[in-house]
């Protein structure tokens, strides 16, 4: 096709910026999995920290109240299948942290909040949550998927995760490890 | 007698007014097209995950409560976020689509009214190129004196 110089320029920047803003929609919906990395290399990574509403009561709630404390995040939802399964093993393990200092702390994503205390109610749990409603503060952690869990030493840095739910070996294998150095 | 059945229709109306003021202004499908399934990806009303029906519910229940389709859109961003909405976010990629049609739109009527101004010139240089050849100006499509007479020659040739 035969395409005018007077044209030529401004076609072709227009196509570059077209292309550029598809690269850039791709680039920012995918997944980021630098934290799972160094996890797994051994170098823990200080873990992300917002500002949340409580679930199920008045005002608001950061990982950063937890400080000097090891911490369970784990991410929930109500509709989600395998985070029903999981609950009961959580409130086992809160427990075992608590005696520790330690605690879990839910996160519940993308959730009617009626639905969402009925749920705690149901299973008897008993440790606290915050919301993110819109996925905004779990992306920091990479999550995709739920149930996700991240184990938060009491210097604030992730030294295992769960992508996926968790059980009773993988709570073995990481748990004593942060409630001794709490301890 | 007459007086007090009046009475009584008259409560009646005025309580009547109120009470379809408040029945539901919406319904489950007028809501669900506007909405997404905030896991999947997809419209609500083509969506059934787990998710999608926990949604649908709230959506059931707000409508019982008599809940307007804004209120109810409202419940849901606080339930679900802002994505809820099927309508592009108002920052990151999302941005694009609301700025790329402010963009598109008048610089496609500015290329529209460009080329019918062209197309207009051209127009009028050819009206008025016919218009020279009628009056027997040499146009681009005027015939020479040679030419001219060679085609008188055949015509006549053909009329014997």
């Amino acid at each position: 096709v035969h395409v005018r110089p007077r044209l030529y320029w401004p076609i072709t920047l227009a196509a570059a910026a077209l292309v550029g803003l598809l690269a850039y929609g791709l680039a920012s919906k995918g997944t980021d999995d630098s934290l799972d990395q160094s996890v797994a290399n051994g170098t823990p990574v200080t873990a992300p920290v917002s500002t949340l509403p409580r679930l199920g009561a008045t005002g608001t709630g950061s990982l950063a109240d937890y400080r000097g404390r090891p911490v369970l995040l784990n991410v929930w939802a109500s509709w989600c299948d395998p985070c029903q399964e999981e609950m009961p093993l959580l409130e086992k393990a809160h427990k075992r942290m608590a005696a520790a200092g330690g605690t879990v702390l839910g996160v519940d994503v993308q959730d009617d909040q009626e639905k969402a205390l009925g749920f705690l109610r149901s299973k008897r749990i008993t440790f606290p949550s915050l919301r993110d409603r819109d996925r905004a503060y779990v992306h920091e952690f990479g999550v995709t998927g739920y149930p996700e869990s991240f184990l938060i030493d009491a210097r604030g840095r992730v030294v295992a995760l769960s992508r996926g739910p968790v059980d009773q070996a993988w709570l073995d294998a990481h748990l004593p490890k942060v409630l001794r150095e709490r301890a | 007698m007459r007086r007090g059945a009046a009475a009584v229709l008259l409560a009646f109306f005025a309580l009547a007014v109120p009470a379809v003021a408040a029945t539901p202004r919406t319904t489950l499908p007028d809501v669900e097209d506007e909405v997404m399934c905030v896991e999947c990806g997809t419209a609500l009303n083509v969506s059934q995950s787990p998710v999608a029906n926990q949604e649908r519910e709230l959506i059931r229940r707000l409508i019982a409560q008599g809940r307007s389709k804004a209120e109810i859109k409202a419940a849901l961003v606080d339930s679900y976020g802002p994505d809820v909405l099927a309508e592009p976010s108002d920052s990151g990629i999302g941005v694009a689509a609301w700025w790329i049609p402010v963009v598109l739109v008048p610089l496609g009527l500015l290329v529209a009214l460009l080329a019918a101004r062209r197309w207009r010139r051209r127009g009028a240089a050819a009206a008025a190129a016919g218009a020279g050849g009628v009056a027997g100006a040499a146009g681009p499509d005027a015939l020479d004196e040679a030419d001219a007479r060679r085609l008188d020659a055949e015509l006549s040739a053909f009329d014997r």
